[in-house]
């Protein structure tokens, strides 16, 4: 991945620039030391770094507002950062732009459980925004994987997903309102605690427009009452097909699971010999959740199971325990982790239409071979959204470039089938020159044209989501 | 008038027009100030173009009626999510809902606050910008994070953006079983926590309404869930809930309350006001001789009152918004039909309007 060459003439405002950003924030809420800024130098996405000119903690609004307002004064590209997870890059700096990280903004500024709605600073993670109303019995429902470390802010720049937005929706279907802070300065309130905008829904746009609209810095998100319980049921198959046809059942039979995850023979594989979940040795195995109380779960489960029979499983295991719920879910909350033990990996996050799934996972075991890297896949199954983890060798010479191609691939033959290059993850720099495989020239003009609208000088975040060639002359302007 | 029949005939229509034009797709939501212009409908871009009821998801084309759509999901036991309101009975407007009528104009119904709103379930759509662009967003698929969210944009902004020619939801499956539970006797403040004592619950209420003193929450689901949840959330609630498990007599209730059957046939103007939930009693104890009901588990307010009241004067401090659904052309006038909105959000809207119809011909003056 191709990153712009950074201009001399902003590198050298960086004495000024480090003044000037002292002069309205603490002094250790400016980091411009060489070897401290190393700790920014990248995201999730460990493949690509690069220290920035410096790195900013503003602790509220009024601080960010200031920080945008001197940037933007001086013509220095920003990167906003919340944990620095993206897998996507999203948080990656470039040598001559200013990181603005939220971390310091983690406040609860309001529960308000009669309105089921809770306010934050963005800087807050993910998980503990749960953390905040789980004493009333309520939970924050978008649940991305890196729930423990990911911070809301990110959340929302990504439009985050998880593996239970079958039922509750990602981000965008749980996000009320924003505070959000525009490049030049301006501080705009988008939405609030009531529901659907007035006019044009801006709330909508800033949500999973990665950082380069504005920097959100306060978020009222809805909160809900918790299931009175949850079960999970294994079922192993021979074959993907059957186990892709035995998704598409379920979800016509009337019943809607929480989630219904998917994992390959690879992936169950290392998952059994790095956590022993007790997983069947077979093709495809599904982890289908249903939600209520003890006899809605056996209704729904009952439903489930009846249709799982008629696909001749390997193995249906229904949990009768917490201890076995554990169980059946550890290998697949392993999955990342087990991949790791076996070599590097890329993860990808396309997503196709669910009747596309057998097709999809024989053309990418053919580029598996074509190619010559293993190839696991872990997903979302009830929402098509695929996780293809390439293994590759990152100290043998070029073994990451051919992975980057191999995913290329993969990413376009989501598209091909009907699909999209990312579910839930972002295009950051990761995907952002295969954006010419699912849009036309004119599709990213006018995606650009918004940006124009609130970034004209196109200084926040200015090298992620379009190829470099098209935004070029905006970048340069 | 013109009826394009395909998107390149659309995109044709919209390049050459020579002046203002007014997009219409069945006619049935006159909402917003009536403008001049001719007339360009999206009936006869009609047809489903993809429906897979094993991904859960429909692309349709935009002119398709609603009816059509609804019944084509009601063949395999899906649906759209958000039951969009039928304005015909209230708005004394005829003619056949478009599917793109619903999405220019963000319509959902009481089971907005469980499912989400139309914008919520819209995946992708296909339109053509005011300078006569074929464009598309988003897509098919339930999940896409891929470049800029232009759905939701396109969701509300009554065709001022663009003109709808193609759009794909994502699906639920069929309701087997539903009941209304109901409290009468309640004032406004009662009702809403009532409403919210409910919501806050684990039993997944699928509406929350009150009107003329009586309080409505609706469960639906698997039959034995429904039974359960019922009888749950009565003993939650106290003694004085009633459950009606007559399907029909459920199915028409709701329908009432999601198209405000209570204000049709009236010369009053109608508002809708979307607030917090715990402000909705507030409000309505300010409004002046307006009859009033809540959907939304209070956090929509109808109200209905004499012809060129501003109901926006009253209690300003309110946050939210308030439109003027129904009212003669100079009361929309005088009053404006939208919230007007804080001056750094419109000049977004401004500046985002001359990027998508830089010519300023797609239903200019509608949305103020």
């Amino acid at each position: 991945m191709e990153m712009p060459t950074p201009d001399a003439a902003v590198l050298a405002k960086k004495p000024r620039l480090v003044e000037r950003l002292t002069a309205v924030l603490p002094e250790d809420a400016v980091i411009h030391a060489e070897r401290e800024i190393k700790a920014y130098e990248c995201d999730a996405l460990t493949a690509y770094k690069c220290p920035p000119l410096c790195a900013v903690l503003p602790a509220s609004t009024e601080e960010v507002a200031a920080v945008l307002k001197i940037c933007h004064e001086m013509e220095v590209p920003v990167v906003p950062r919340g944990s620095g997870t993206s897998l996507a890059g999203g948080a990656l700096p470039t040598a001559d732009s200013v990181i603005l990280g939220v971390a310091r903004m983690n406040d609860v500024l309001e529960t308000n459980y009669d309105d089921r709605y809770i306010r934050v600073q963005t800087g807050r993670t993910n998980l503990s925004v749960t953390g905040a109303v789980e004493e009333h019995n309520f939970f924050y429902a978008p649940d991305p994987s890196s729930q423990l470390a990911c911070a809301i802010a990110g959340n929302i720049a990504m439009n985050s997903g998880g593996a239970h937005c079958l039922k509750y929706g990602v981000t965008t279907n749980n996000l009320l309102g924003v505070t959000m802070v525009q490049m030049d300065g301006t501080v705009v309130e988008i939405g609030g605690a009531h529901l659907d905008a007035a006019g044009y829904d801006l709330l909508g746009l800033i949500c999973g427009s990665e950082g380069q609209l504005g920097v959100v810095t306060e978020a009222t998100l809805r909160i809900l009452h918790k299931p009175e319980g949850a079960r999970p049921v294994l079922m192993g198959f021979d074959s993907n097909e059957v186990a892709g046809a035995c998704v598409s059942d379920i979800i016509k039979a009337g019943v809607l699971p929480v989630a219904i995850e998917f994992m390959d023979r690879p992936v169950i594989r290392a998952t059994e010999a790095f956590a022993g979940a007790g997983y069947p040795d077979c093709e495809a195995l599904l982890i289908v959740e249903v939600e209520g109380s003890d006899a809605e779960i056996d209704e729904q489960l009952g439903l489930i199971l009846q249709i799982a029979r008629r696909h001749n499983p390997v193995e249906l295991r229904e949990s009768t325990s917490a201890e076995e719920s554990a169980r059946i879910w550890l290998g697949r909350k392993s999955a990342f982790g087990a991949m790791g033990q076996i070599n590097d990996y890329m993860c990808l996050d396309g997503t196709i239409p669910v009747s596309s799934l057998p097709m999809v996972l024989g053309r990418i075991g053919e580029l598996s071979k074509q190619y010559g890297l293993d190839v696991g896949n872990v997903f979302h199954a009830g929402d098509g959204n695929m996780h293809p983890l390439i293994l590759f060798d990152a100290n043998k010479e070029g073994d990451l470039e051919l992975c980057e191609a191999m995913g290329a691939d993969i990413l376009k033959l989501c598209v091909e089938a009907g699909g999209c290059l990312t579910g839930e993850h972002g295009v950051g720099i990761e995907k952002r020159d295969l954006m010419v495989a699912q849009f036309t020239p004119e599709d990213l003009e006018v995606q650009m044209k918004v940006k124009d609208v609130f970034d004209p000088k196109w200084l926040l975040n200015p090298a992620k989501v379009f190829p470099l060639a098209a935004s070029e002359t905006r970048r340069a302007a | 008038m013109m009826e394009p029949s395909n998107e390149a005939e659309l995109a044709d229509a919209i390049r050459d027009a020579s002046g203002p034009l007014r997009i219409r797709g069945g006619g049935t939501r006159p909402i917003g100030v009536a403008g001049a212009g001719e007339v360009l409908s999206t009936t006869a871009l009609s047809g489903v173009t993809l429906y897979e009821p094993g991904a859960l998801t429909i692309v349709v084309k935009a002119g398709t009626p609603l009816a059509e759509v609804q019944a084509t999901l009601a063949a395999e036991n899906q649906r759209l999510p958000f039951e969009p309101m039928d304005h015909r009975s209230v708005m004394g407007s005829a003619g056949e809902p478009t599917i793109g009528g619903v999405v220019a104009a963000n319509v959902s119904g009481p089971r907005r606050i469980q499912a989400g709103a139309c914008r919520d379930a819209l995946i992708g759509v296909r339109f053509v910008d005011g300078s006569g662009t074929a464009l598309k967003n988003g897509g098919r698929v339930m999940k896409n994070v891929t470049g800029y969210d232009l759905v939701k944009l396109m969701a509300g902004c009554y065709g001022t953006l663009g003109v709808l020619s193609e759009v794909s939801f994502k699906l639920l499956p069929g309701i087997a079983a539903k009941a209304t539970l109901s409290i009468k006797d309640q004032g406004a403040a009662e009702a809403v926590a009532t409403m919210s004592r409910a919501l806050g619950s684990p039993f997944e209420v699928s509406g929350a309404a009150h009107l003329r003193g009586e309080t409505l929450i609706r469960i639906e689901g698997l039959s034995d869930s429904v039974a359960y949840r019922s009888e749950q959330l009565a003993a939650l609630l106290g003694d004085a809930a009633t459950i009606e498990r007559d399907p029909d007599v459920v199915a028409q209730t709701w329908e009432a309350i999601g198209n405000v059957a209570a204000f049709a046939g009236s010369d009053r103007d109608v508002w809708r006001m979307s607030v917090k939930p715990s402000d909705a009693p507030v409000l309505i104890d300010a409004l002046p001789g307006a009859e009033t009901m809540m959907d939304w588990g209070g956090g929509l307010v109808w109200a209905s009152c004499a012809p060129g009241t501003d109901l926006r004067a009253v209690a300003p401090g309110i946050a939210g918004h308030r439109t003027l659904v129904r009212a003669s052309e100079a009361t929309k006038q005088t009053l404006g039909v939208f919230q007007p909105e804080p001056a750094p959000i419109e000049a977004l809207n401004v500046a985002l309007r001359a990027k998508f119809d830089p010519r300023g011909i797609l239903n200019p003056g509608l949305m103020g």
